[in-house]
């Protein structure tokens, strides 16, 4: 009974309440901020951008005449491009800490039921896409379903698919066969570039779109007094991307054909399919109420159910998303190979891409990553693989070496996690 | 019940509550008035988190009413509860460390954008209003005198017990709910964050607000409580004015049922054992 005087609550704020927010931030502050942030167990994108430029340079230095060459950044661009779609997808299922170990098999399930519907049934390719994207929805459905309602952990569920849908692959194609892919469409995926102009256009519209959702978000937050990070930094991150952009349209615009008769250039179909799906992902799990329930779901599942978030629906649709993803992505490796395989996604691809994302950044136990994580993490997986290859390293030492840096991204993941726990809540 | 308090916000009457054999509620009476911090107070086990969890919607009672502002109203999720303007601070406090505090405050009931362009609600239609939900958060916190928080943009893995434990109250007041209800708010702080955290029990009452505060701790119970509500067993010992009783009244009400000429029949509390 004693502080029942208190005085009524008087709105005026004292010096340091939401001083971060109010006051402009000074660059020197924000790196403060990034410092005590990475010092606390949180890296973001540091580790892969450190890896991308650390193995850059240290291939450039060992095969300076090929690795920097036209050819070979194209050619690693679209041999990243199956792992980093299929790490896309399983960005969704790992930010709920759960695991989707059938992603890579759904792929070739996908483009078996593309090539059959191409060849034996002279489907046009929209119908046989249509197709291999509803078989990879419904297999993500079912996998959903089983996890979420039925209770069995997406480790053993997913598992059991690793196994069966490799049946259903090797039904469809037959024992020891491949069913080749002769559409125009779908060999263009991987094989084909954009034409020159279309590419200088894309590229424009992407460096003047997110320059401006850049400034302009700025100048709206600033405007309304909400936090945001000092220009400078914003101004920086916009001219960073914008260069690397433009800079990446302007090497595959070079004509990267060994005979001098023929041109070939221009910006592969696929990387534009990448681009495409890494601005929905991060649209939707950035700037929509489902995605921020997906992080709320991974960071705190009963504090989600709690705050009236169906967290069944979004356990299920994390992975129809996955599985979705995934079937484009083996749509796409189908597309590279210009045939279906029925032991398409049994070997590397899955484990490729969930190394990709926790190179990336994307956490294995859930509520932390980004779809740009799949993008950086695939690059990195592709410049050792590319590096290696033009080293002419065994077959054997790119494993170790590939599993060695997943180990180590895991590690980092693991260690940052422990780091985060001990300085904080 | 008492009218001196004039029409309580919620009131809760002869509730039973049993899960398979064991009755855990016997024809409880609760009533919390707005603008007083009522303490719901017992031993462990004695009925408190069910009585709770019923007026939250997480348990169907087996039978007895809950008449809100006046109406009878049924309470099956905790969707409804909330509706009604029924919000729970649980103990554990159901933040998302890998959030901010704004976006905590507002999770689940996100704020989507208007655009004046028809074409840009088809395109977006759920985009998320950061701006206004990050205002309002701090609007909120600020109206609560939170003077501890530097960024209504800080994860709230970086948060100390008492600013997570503020958080969760101020996402309570945010959705301008009319009974606050808090489990054990100060059960893991210290003294300074207990102190903060009591100051902000009362200033939810003088904001009109009926707060119910379950706790064990008598300090707390004695510091902020305008009624208290002590439960034996399942039953209710006593509904009094905290002023009319003093602290080993309340410990002998909690632990024995009875105390004085307050509390259960001896027949009804010795029976209960």
């Amino acid at each position: 009974m004693s502080t029942k005087s208190t005085k009524p609550s008087d709105v005026q704020l004292s010096d340091t309440a939401f001083a971060t927010d109010l006051g402009d931030q000074s660059v020197g502050s924000a790196l403060r901020d990034y410092g005590i942030r990475l010092r606390s167990g949180d890296l973001g994108a540091l580790p892969a951008i450190l890896g991308l430029v650390v193995l850059g340079l240290l291939f450039t230095a060992l095969r300076p005449e090929t690795f920097l060459s036209n050819q070979n950044i194209a050619n690693l661009l679209v041999q990243a491009l199956p792992v980093t779609i299929l790490a896309m997808g399983l960005v969704f299922v790992l930010l709920l800490g759960e695991i989707d170990l059938a992603a890579g098999v759904t792929g070739g399930v996908a483009a078996a039921v593309l090539a059959t519907l191409l060849s034996e049934q002279s489907q046009p390719w929209y119908v046989a896409t249509l197709a291999g994207l509803g078989t990879g929805l419904l297999i993500g459905l079912v996998t959903g379903w089983l996890v979420a309602v039925l209770g069995i952990p997406s480790f053993v569920v997913t598992l059991a698919f690793f196994l069966g849908l490799q049946g259903i692959s090797l039904r469809l194609v037959g024992e020891g066969g491949t069913v080749p892919i002769n559409d125009d469409v779908i060999v263009a995926l991987a094989n084909k570039n954009l034409p020159l102009a279309a590419g200088w256009v894309l590229a424009w519209v992407c460096v003047i779109g997110y320059a401006a959702v850049g400034l302009f978000g700025w100048y709206r937050k600033q405007t309304r007094g909400l936090s945001r990070p000092p220009l400078p930094l914003v101004v920086t991150r916009v001219v960073v991307v914008s260069l690397l952009i433009l800079g990446g349209t302007s090497l595959l615009s070079q004509d990267r054909a060994r005979s001098p008769v023929v041109f070939l250039g221009g910006i592969p179909w696929g990387v534009l399919l990448v681009a495409v799906l890494l601005i929905v992902c991060t649209f939707v799990l950035g700037r929509t109420a489902y995605g921020r329930h997906i992080y709320a779901v991974g960071g705190n599942a009963e504090a989600a159910r709690r705050a009236g978030i169906n967290v069944t629906s979004v356990r299920i649709s994390v992975f129809v998303i996955s599985s979705t993803i995934a079937a484009i992505s083996g749509i796409v490796a189908a597309s590279r190979l210009n045939s279906a395989t029925p032991d398409a996604g049994t070997r590397t691809e899955l484990l490729l891409a969930v190394g990709a994302a926790v190179i990336g950044g994307t956490s294995l136990f859930g509520g932390k990553g980004k779809a740009r994580d799949a993008v950086l993490g695939g690059l990195v997986i592709a410049v050792i693989a590319n590096g290696l290859g033009l080293l002419g390293a065994k077959a054997y030492a790119q494993f170790l070496i590939t599993g060695g840096f997943l180990l180590l991204a895991a590690s980092v993941d693991a260690l940052a996690r422990r780091r985060r726990s001990a300085t904080g809540g | 019940m008492t009218s001196e308090n004039g029409t309580p916000l919620l009131e809760l009457k002869q509730i039973n509550k049993s899960f398979g054999a064991v009755h855990v509620l016997h024809d409880v009476d609760f009533a919390v008035y707005p603008g007083q911090v009522t303490a719901l107070v017992g031993d462990n086990g004695a009925g408190k988190s069910t009585l709770i969890k019923c007026v939250a919607g997480i348990y169907p009672v087996d039978s007895g009413g809950i008449i809100f502002d006046g109406r009878p109203v049924t309470v099956n999720s905790p969707r409804d509860a909330a509706a009604l303007g029924i919000e729970v601070v649980y103990q554990d406090l159901a933040l998302a460390d890998n959030l901010d505090i704004a976006q905590n405050m507002f999770l689940g009931r996100e704020r989507k954008r208007k655009y004046r362009l028809p074409l840009a609600e088809k395109l977006f239609p759920r985009t998320l209003d950061e701006a206004s939900m990050e205002e309002a958060a701090r609007e909120t916190l600020a109206r609560l005198s939170v003077r501890t928080v530097s960024s209504v943009r800080q994860q709230v893995a970086s948060l100390s017990g008492g600013q997570r434990q503020t958080v969760a109250i101020a996402k309570a007041v945010l959705w301008e709910s009319k009974v606050v209800i808090l489990d054990e708010p100060t059960a893991a702080l210290g003294v300074a964050q207990t102190e903060q955290v009591l100051a902000l029990v009362r200033r939810l009452a003088e904001t009109g607000h009926g707060v119910v505060l379950i706790s064990h701790n008598m300090n707390d119970v004695f510091e902020v409580a305008d009624r208290i509500t002590a439960l034996y067993l399942g039953r209710v010992a006593a509904d009094v004015k905290a002023s009319d009783v003093s602290r080993s009244q309340v410990v002998e009400l909690i632990t024995a049922g009875r105390s004085g000429d307050l509390g259960l029949a001896p027949s009804t509390a010795a029976e209960s054992i």
